[in-house]
């Protein structure tokens, strides 16, 4: 079998995995084009796969499906008659190439994944269609894994993707990272196309077979990524707040998988690591610039993270956090935070008033109701608490969540 | 590129008087062909004005209205050149009716 002999000792499904950004990207700038660069590096993958290289093994793959990928590029080019065909046949020439040798390796090849981001994550196209495809071409995630983990068919995932490729081919969203104020308009979509991707794994939905922990990876991998070739607070603020999040993992499930609220976790098994990493951040970023929704929930979740117990909480800190929050962005989600946090700061009354007059807005939003059923439950109405926590039974998307509403409803 | 900016707001939802538009549509004009971006534009007459044709069965049929009756109507049109999206974006939010209308922006084909 020459894929492998081929695979041996590289892994190269796992390496092309991590540095098919880093592909798409270079030959997307390349040739000025997304779509034909994506189809040249599936095509030298492809080839890659089921053909040994007449000269053994590579020693760098990245860049020998590099040289392959340039290659098709060009015959694409060529056949369709593009405008580009002949800077990219020069700028092949020039690169040298033609060969996979040992003196090229992956950190020669120009990183433009920046650029990539900002092109998938362009505000034209549908925040579904962002994180799709910047699953798709960033994290090189296949179809049918973005399909699975998005409870839709492969032949939907399919055309949802390549509409957005045909958008960006032809409305002409461009391949660049934006300056200046452009970089601030167009940053939070970037930003909120990440922070989907983690939420995403936070709730898994049933049926899903990409796990929780492979897609809060991804989120975190593109938070890094960004992080390192953009320095900007809200970047910084949202790396810290996956990292903080990411380090309850472990605590907010047991072992028959039921989800366990932030009250009831034990601290000890919190990934310190994580902890003070995103601690860290977070400080950095609150002295880096401007204050962001990002920077302002990972300060949040690092007053948990530094808490003792959850009776050692720094309630009043938070809900004041909470209500700079409110109003830098006056979403609902952000002022039922803030009711929960004041109703644990110890004005139950106040809150429960509250978190009523948000009913209109949130009343099909599962959190709201297990709030709700659990202010309820504190001031003695269980009969309205029951009927809250099951109507937030059914609005659960998965098993773990339902199984400790169901708990709880059976402990009042 | 070339851009079409389609402008579209439901009559009377103007949201200053006529003459102030009139004004801001002149300075808006006036900016965009400084930046050479303008390379056409008109505003329409009313929509009660509209008359739409099609041909079936060989057979022309001409209709008194326009294509599809909706609350936000075309009004005009610009047409603008730009190097990418974002920069056609960037004027198409400078025209007075995004305020109180929409602006669809569409590239044009150049089968090219």
């Amino acid at each position: 079998m020459t894929l492998a002999k081929f695979n041996g000792s590289l892994g190269l499904t796992r390496l092309i995995r991590a540095e098919y950004g880093l592909l798409v990207g270079s030959l997307m700038i390349m040739a000025g084009d997304l779509s034909l660069a994506e189809d040249a590096l599936q095509e030298a993958l492809a080839q890659a796969l089921e053909q040994r290289p007449s000269k053994g093994q590579p020693k760098k793959p990245a860049a020998w499906i590099l040289t392959v990928a340039r290659r098709r590029l060009v015959d694409q080019l060529r056949k369709a008659k593009h405008r580009n065909a002949d800077l990219v046949i020069q700028a092949l020439q020039n690169a040298h190439l033609t060969q996979y040798d040992d003196v090229y390796d992956s950190s020669d090849i120009p990183d433009h994944r920046l650029e990539l981001m900002f092109t998938c994550c362009h505000p034209a196209l549908a925040p579904e269609v962002q994180v799709a495809l910047t699953l798709k071409v960033v994290c090189g995630l296949s179809i049918g894994q973005i399909a699975r983990a998005y409870l839709t068919s492969e032949a939907a995932m399919s055309k949802r993707i390549s509409r957005a490729k045909f958008k960006i081919k032809h409305a002409g969203i461009g391949y660049k990272v934006p300056q200046g104020a452009a970089l601030e308009q167009r940053l939070p979509s970037v930003l909120a196309v990440i922070y989907l991707i983690y939420n995403e794994s936070y709730s898994a939905y049933e049926g899903q077979t990409l796990t929780q922990e492979d897609l809060a990876l991804e989120a975190i991998y593109l938070a890094k990524l960004m992080h390192g070739m953009l320095p900007h607070a809200s970047v910084t603020g949202l790396l810290a707040l996956l990292l903080l999040h990411d380090s309850r993992r472990s605590a907010r499930s047991s072992q028959s998988q039921t989800y366990i609220p932030l009250k009831l976790q034990d601290r000890r098994l919190w990934d310190q690591e994580k902890m003070a990493q995103g601690t860290e951040l977070v400080k950095s970023a609150l002295v880096e610039g401007q204050l962001g929704i990002y920077q302002v929930q990972a300060a949040i979740s690092a007053l948990h993270s530094n808490s003792k117990s959850w009776e050692a909480t720094d309630w009043p800190q938070i809900v004041g956090l909470y209500k700079v929050l409110y109003d830098m962005e006056p979403s609902p989600v952000f002022l039922l935070n803030y009711c929960v946090a004041l109703f644990y700061a110890g004005s139950i009354a106040h809150a429960y008033q509250e978190v009523i007059a948000l009913y209109v807005h949130l009343h099909d939003y599962q959190p709201y109701q297990a709030a709700k059923a659990e202010m309820e439950a504190e001031l003695g109405d269980i009969e309205a608490a029951k009927k809250s926590y099951t109507l937030a039974i059914g609005l659960s998307k998965n098993d773990a969540e339902r199984q400790f509403l169901k708990r709880q409803l059976k402990a009042l | 590129m070339q851009f079409l900016a389609l402008i579209y707001s439901s009559e009377g939802s103007e949201d200053v008087t006529m003459s102030e538009l009139l004004q801001q549509y002149a300075d808006f004009g006036q900016r965009a062909s400084a930046a050479a971006v303008v390379e056409g534009g008109n505003a329409l007459q009313p929509i009660s004005t509209a008359t739409s044709v099609h041909i079936r069965q060989g057979k022309q049929i001409i209709l008194d209205g326009p294509f599809a009756e909706t609350k936000e109507q075309l009004g005009g049109y610009y047409l603008l050149q730009c190097k990418d999206l974002d920069e056609a974006m960037m004027w198409a939010a400078q025209i007075p009716t995004a305020r109180y209308g929409t602006i669809e922006v569409r590239p044009i084909n150049d089968f090219g």
